[in-house]
């Protein structure tokens, strides 16, 4: 809940914009550079942990849902969960397909499953 | 009491149904992140369904990435970050009762950027992977060294263009949303107590910011450049 009882809400000081914006730049040069780097399956994992954070800064701070209603952020959690539900079933069906005449167990799967990362 | 004093009373921007500006204004909002979750929900279904082909057609995924300019995708990034810093400066203004010129300034510099963003991804971006014959439908050709990759590198091409170019389309409403908000301003439709449009245009503009930030990382990064 917003403290300010005027009309015009949050106020953000211009001094948090350009943090978060210097650091949604910095962000973005870090995960370019690592990109660059042979990290094996950790680069996905590490691109999504960066983009991740820029979207975390974006929302909270240029979004202002840092100073929003609990509503609101009842809302917005409520469509990343739907979000994760649709990945998250997708892939329980997709990941456990074996495209094999004779199956051979759950080692089949195992190619699949690592290629997530 | 008459009907022109009821309205009277009321502040600018104040519609009837509402208790007083602060519940308008959190109505307002919340209104716009429910339909920011329908376009979550409609940019989370191409990215299932580009986690989906990955998976079955990794190396491919990795192959067609590789033919993607990484210089473009993080120039853009940037400028996107730029115009998301000028809209936000564009609503301080606002909120802080600044001059409507000073209000136009940010608007039309986020504009710009927006600009910048399509202007680069359309005559630059997309006019290489034109030459490069690997727009799908377009002179698309398969090359010798994919090998069986080819029709998983093509599958790549389509979902870079349809997942590009939908944001591209989420641009360009953005800059349409940009004009109608610079003539509502030179208008002084706005002011401390009432700059809803501009709030909630600009909500829509930082989540087409955040859609970039994914697919630059999942389209251009994705498997390592190295």
């Amino acid at each position: 809940m917003s403290e300010h009882s005027e009309h015009t809400g949050h106020v953000v000081p211009v001094r948090t914009y350009l943090l978060v914006f210097f650091a949604l730049m910095a962000g973005t040069a870090l995960t370019t550079a690592v990109a660059y780097i042979d990290l094996g399956r950790w680069n996905t994992v590490v691109a999504l942990a960066i983009a991740f954070t820029k979207m975390c800064l974006v929302i909270l701070f240029f979004m202002h849902v840092k100073y929003a209603t609990g509503l609101t952020r009842v809302v917005i959690l409520c469509g990343f969960f739907w979000l994760a539900i649709m990945i998250t079933l997708t892939l329980s069906d997709e990941l456990t397909r074996v495209w094999e005449i004779n199956p051979s167990g759950w080692s089949a799967l195992l190619p699949f499953a690592s290629r997530l990362l | 009491m008459t009907e022109a004093a009821a309205h009277g009373a009321h502040p600018p921007g104040f519609a009837h149904q509402f208790e007083d500006m602060q519940q308008q204004r959190e109505a307002g909002n919340l209104g716009m992140w429910v339909f920011l979750v329908t376009e979550i929900l409609f940019f989370g279904g191409m990215f299932t369904a580009y986690i989906v082909y990955r998976l079955l057609h990794y190396e491919s995924f990795v192959t067609g990435s590789h033919l993607l300019e990484v210089k473009f995708g993080a120039t853009n990034t940037y400028v996107l970050i730029c115009s998301s810093l000028t809209m936000a400066l564009a609503i301080r203004s606002a909120q802080t009762g600044k001059r409507k010129g000073q209000i136009i300034f940010w608007l039309i510099l986020t504009m710009i950027f927006g600009a910048l963003f399509l202007g680069l991804k359309f005559t630059f971006e997309w006019r290489h992977d034109y030459i490069e014959h690997i727009v799908p439908g377009f002179g698309f050709q398969y090359r010798p060294e994919w090998g069986s990759l080819g029709p998983g590198v093509q599958m790549f091409m389509c979902f870079y263009f349809f997942m590009t170019g939908m944001h591209a389309v989420h641009m360009i409403v953005g800059l349409g949303i940009l004009t109608v908000l610079v003539i509502m301003t030179a208008r002084n439709k706005f002011s401390p107590g009432y700059y809803a449009p501009l709030e909630i245009s600009g909500l829509y503009w930082h989540f087409v910011d955040i859609v970039w930030i994914f697919l630059f990382a999942l389209l251009y990064l994705i498997g390592g450049r190295y």
